[in-house]
Formats: C-alpha cells, structure tokens, sequence
C-alpha cells in the first residue's frame, strides 16, 4: 500500500492484520487535508449548489441560448488565441533557445509578465491600446475594425494571457535536442523544411500541444482581463464566466452554479487532455 | 574515394581552430584523427563534411571540390558521438530516413534496411525506438543510417566516446572489420590513442590547429616526429635535465628534454655499468602489465613498465633498492626552444 512506510509492509507478514488507520502517515493526513479544504470542498459545493436545481431545469440552464453563446464565445476565442499562441509561442521559444542577442535575459523574464501581472492591470492596458482612439486602435479604425469591445479584443486579451503557456513548455524540450539531430538530418540530405516536418516538429510536437492546452484552460478561465476589454453584450461577446458573475449579480445563484459546473467539467476534461499530452511527450525520452 | 585537404585554415573570433591543414586520404582507406580536446580534430572533421566553412583552403573529395557545397549535396556518411539518432522514429524509421528524403522506392528502402539491420547486428530490434536501445546498439543503428544512403566518404565523430570501455573495444573492433569488408573512405576522430592504433589504417596527429605528424600507427609510435607526438602517443617519461643524471652515450650534446617509454626501460635488482640506482614507491598491477614508479631523488620519479612474470623473478618489494637502465632514449633538439610551451605530457616528473 502506497501510504504505509516499508517496515509496516515487513511486519504485515508477521502480526496479525494491523487496521487500515493505523498505518496512515502524516504527510499523507496533511495531504489530503489540504487538498480536501482547497480544492475538493469547493468542487463538491458548487456541484451540489448546482444540483439543487432539477436535472431537467439543470439541463434548461445550461443549455439556454445565451448560455450556449457565451460558451461558443469562450471556447472558440480561446481556441483561435491559443492555436496563434502555439506557432508564435514555438518560434518566440526556439528564438530564446537558439539565438543569442542582447537584452535575450529581459526578453525572457517578460515572457512570464502574464503570470504575475494582476488581470485588470493586464486589462486596463490593453483596453487602452485597442479602444478607436488608443495608439493601436487608432491605427485600424479607419478600416472599420474595432477591437476593444468586440470578440477581437477577448481574442486579444486570450492571446496575452496564453502566451507564456507554450513557451515554457517547449524552451526545455528545445534545449534539450541536440543540435546535431539537425545536422544528422542535414547530412542524410534533408532540406530545412523537410527536417523541420520530419525531425523537429514530430519531437517537439507533444510539448508544443500541451502548451496550447495549458493555455487554453487558463484563456477559456480568464476573466479579469476580459472583463475590461470586452462589452460583456450576450451573444456578442460575452465570455462564460462573466456570464456566471452576471446571473450572480442577479442573485440567481442555482444557474450561476449550473453554468459553473459545466465550465468545472470543461476545465476536468482539459485537464485529462494535458495529462495525457505529457506522457505522450515523456515517451521518446531516455 | 579519396579526400584531399589543401591549406585549409579556420579561425572561430580570435581562436585558430585549423592552421594550414593538408591531408591526403586515399581510397578506402581508415583515417583516424587524434588529438586532445580542442585540437581542432573535430572542426577538422566538421569542415570535411561541410558542418564548418573553411576560412581559406579546399576539401576535395572524389576529385570534386566540395569547399563551399552544402553538406546535404556532398553525400557523405556522418556518424556522431551521441548518436542523434531521431527519437521520435523506430530503428527502421532511422535508417530508413536518407532513403525517404532520396525518394527511393518503397521495395527498395525495405530491401536495403533489412540488409543493413543484417549487417550492424541488430536483427529483431527494427521496431523499437532508440530509448529502447543499448549505446553500443545506438550507434550501430548511426552506423546503419549513415550507411544506408551509399556515401561516397564516412566521417565519424568520436564514434565510440560514449560508449564504456568493454562495449568500445567491442564496437572499434567491429568497424575495423567492417571496414575491411566495405571498403568505404573513412575518416574518424579520438582522443584516444589506443583506439586510434588499434582501428586506423593511417593516424593523424593533431595540435592547437595544426597537424603534428601523419603516418601508420607504428610509424607514428616508432618515429613520432615531434615531442607532443612522443608523449601523446604512448606513455613517456620527460626528463628536463636529465644530463647530470643519465651521463651516458645515448644523450645528445643540446641541453633538450630527454624521452623515454616506461618500456623501454631495464629493471634489475643489482647494479649494471651505466645504471642509475633508485628507490622503488610504488607498484601498480595492471592485470598482466606492472608499473612501477621509481624514485631517483626527492620530487623526481620516473614511470617504469614490466610485466607480472619480470615482477615474480625480481621479487620486488616497495621501498626497495632498484637499478634502472634505458634502453631506448629519444630527444628532439630542433624543438627544445618550442616543447615546454607546446604540450603538457602524460608524465612529466
């Protein structure tokens, strides 16, 4: 048993069948004790505050059209920004890697600014820049796009907040590959585009993947950024979870949970995607 | 195939990685390059393949110069210290990845990989990845993949430098033979002498970026043209003032450092005209060979080789009274200016 220490494994043969409890360690009670407070009790509350409603009403909320909006918002935005994430973050990374100039240190502690910048602050700026009369909304407004207050600009905002995801996942694996895989190829007779489709992106593909998933969670997640940048107009661009602070707002708590549940199952199965995605990553290693 | 080098020098900022280099390997032959790190052997090697662009001079390989053609066009074998073999792709998906690139009929990649999984050993292990694979195995599937595409030249680079001792032996021996068979213009470089001697057909002594000496492993052991050859090659003894000491006729008039092989030195338990009395502190066995370091006076020993049997009829004991007397003696007046800046040897005392 995973919990119990080898010398009670030892004694098990001898004695007479100890209890389970008996052999419960103290990391493993700080463990689940922690985890239990953190993360499971809330999980369990906002299923059961959902349930109270009705199966049939659950299922009424959840996929009412506003509500199914708002997720189509979310999920697809967050696709899109995480896909561009995926190239620009690869080639950002292989920079970093590959590359030296100056400034390549500050350029890659910024990478990580998204993580440690408050949400609204992120927002703020951003919703200054891209707004029509902001330095770069300003630049294509003449052409009829707007971007602050639009789907654009939750795009926009995903695109900020997802962007460390990728990098931090490929820069190790990058640093890892050899050179001389390259020139391997190079010496087989392989052409740069064909040794980047045969060689690089096959090895690099699992990590690449499991960065856009990352940063997926954390986009279809993201609120605080969003919130400034977007007019929050249903079926325009209204991103699920301020839709869940709206019917809050309202108090209509049962379907703020319902939709929450659904964004938990959502988060759960991405989160199985990532878990599988890195073992598949870790399969060519030594 | 041959490979001519013509004046080729390359400099990496204010380092001269290659000066002057100029070698001729004819047809089928085994090259090895040796040389400690930072010798150049392996831009060298690099240069060849076209890794590395010479800052002057020419490559020549099969009467085409090649200097300035892109390595995918050169057609040459390379084979790499770490294998960089693709991870991501089984041993058959490696060795058949230069056949792909070339197009090559899907019949015809199947025929020539099972030939070449026949030939590098590895006969059920065509589907497994290379993580799933042994060192020794690793490189045999490099091996196979550099092969697999008819070079005109094979260049390999530290071959067997990963690898532990007893799966290195096992594999240079290999390629030696396999190099009798194929018969494939091959260029190598070690750092290690005993493999260069043991696998080359031609041994090329290398230096701060220039070539010391180029000659048959025996020619290169016998004769070593300069002092860094003399103590890179082989064991050496170097004595700097050796006159006051060894005041005997194989000492030229210059005052240079003298050379001498731990074997070419007599060991005997009484005194010979000529011989040196020293003190005996220490025995090293080494399986059938004895080292024995031998004291002359304070802070000066010097490295004698015998063998367990010698060790037996002599029975001799550590701190024991021992006469010593060379046999062989070599020192290279022309460099005594040049030969304390030049190298550090494997024993100076």
């Amino acid at each position: 048993m995973a919990i119990s220490s080898p010398s009670y494994q030892a004694a098990d043969k001898i004695k007479p069948k100890q209890s389970y409890w008996s052999k419960i360690s103290l990391p493993w009670v700080v463990t689940i004790t922690h985890l239990s407070i953190v993360l499971l009790l809330p999980m369990a509350a906002l299923i059961t505050k959902s349930l109270t409603v009705g199966p049939r009403e659950f299922w009424e909320v959840a996929t009412q059209p506003v509500a199914i909006s708002a997720y189509e918002v979310s999920f697809v935005t967050a696709l899109f920004a995480c896909m561009i994430n995926g190239v620009m973050g690869t080639i950002i990374a292989w920079v970093l890697v590959r590359y030296q100039f100056p400034g390549k240190k500050i350029i890659d502690a910024t990478i990580d600014i998204p993580f440690a910048l408050p949400t609204s602050v992120a927002g703020l700026v951003l919703a200054a820049l891209y707004t029509t009369n902001g330095w770069l909304g300003q630049l294509v407004a003449p052409f009829g796009i707007a971007i602050a207050f639009t789907r654009l600009g939750v795009l926009i905002a995903m695109l900020f907040i997802s962007i460390p995801f990728v990098v931090r996942t490929v820069q190790p694996v990058l640093m890892e590959l050899e050179p001389e895989i390259e020139e391997a190829a190079w010496s087989l007779g392989a052409s740069a585009s064909q040794t980047f489709r045969r060689v690089l992106l096959p090895i690099l593909l699992p990590s690449i993947l499991t960065g856009v998933a990352l940063g997926f969670a954390r986009a279809v997640g993201e609120y605080g950024t969003v919130v400034l940048i977007a007019s929050s107009v249903p079926f325009r661009d209204l991103i699920a979870p301020i839709l869940v602070l709206q019917r809050l707002e309202q108090y209509d708590y049962g379907s703020a949970a319902v939709i929450g549940t659904v964004l938990l199952i959502a988060s759960l199965i991405i989160l199985l995607i990532v878990n599988l995605l890195q073992q598949w990553s870790r399969c060519y290693a030594d | 195939m041959s490979i001519v080098v013509e004046r080729v020098s390359k400099k990496f900022g204010n380092f001269q990685a290659l000066e002057d280099i100029n070698i001729n390997v004819e047809s089928g032959k085994l090259v090895a390059l040796l040389g400690p790190s930072g010798s150049g052997k392996s831009t060298l090697l690099r240069t060849i393949a076209g890794l590395e662009i010479p800052d002057t001079g020419s490559i020549v390989i099969n009467g085409q110069d090649t200097t300035y053609l892109d390595i995918r066009k050169r057609n040459i074998g390379f084979v790499f210290q770490h294998y960089a073999l693709f991870k991501h792709l089984t041993v058959r998906q490696n060795i058949a990845f230069g056949l792909e690139i070339r197009k090559t009929p899907r019949q015809a990649i199947k025929r020539k990989v099972d030939e070449l999984i026949e030939l590098v050993q590895l006969r059920g292990l065509g589907d497994r990845y290379p993580n799933q694979l042994s060192g020794g195995q690793r490189q045999r599937v490099g091996l196979a993949r550099a092969l697999a595409v008819d070079p005109q030249v094979l260049l390999l680079d530290e071959p067997f430098g990963a690898l532990d001792a007893k799966v290195r032996k096992e594999l240079r021996d290999w390629v030696r033979r396999l190099h009798d068979e194929v018969h494939l213009t091959s260029i190598f470089v070690t750092h290690d002498q005993e493999e260069a001697m043991a696998v080359a057909d031609e041994i090329v002594v290398m230096n701060h970026g220039r070539i010391e000496q180029i000659g048959s492993p025996d020619e290169v052991y016998e004769n070593p043209a300069t002092p860094f050859v003399m103590s890179f090659v082989g064991e050496v003894n170097v004595l700097r003032n050796a006159r006051s000491l060894l005041s005997n006729a194989y000492l030229s008039s210059s005052s240079s450092p003298v050379y001498i092989r731990p074997h070419d030195i007599d060991i005997d338990t009484f005194p010979h005209p000529g011989s040196v009395s020293t003190m005996l502190v220490r025995i090293i066995p080494i399986g059938w060979e004895i080292q024995l370091e031998l004291q002359i006076e304070e802070n000066f020993t010097i490295a004698a080789q015998i063998n367990r049997e010698q060790l037996n009829q002599l029975d001799l004991q550590v701190g024991q009274q021992v006469y010593l007397k060379p046999r062989n003696v070599k020192s290279f007046p022309e460099f005594a200016h040049s030969s304390q800046q030049h190298f550090t040897s494997v024993n100076v005392k």
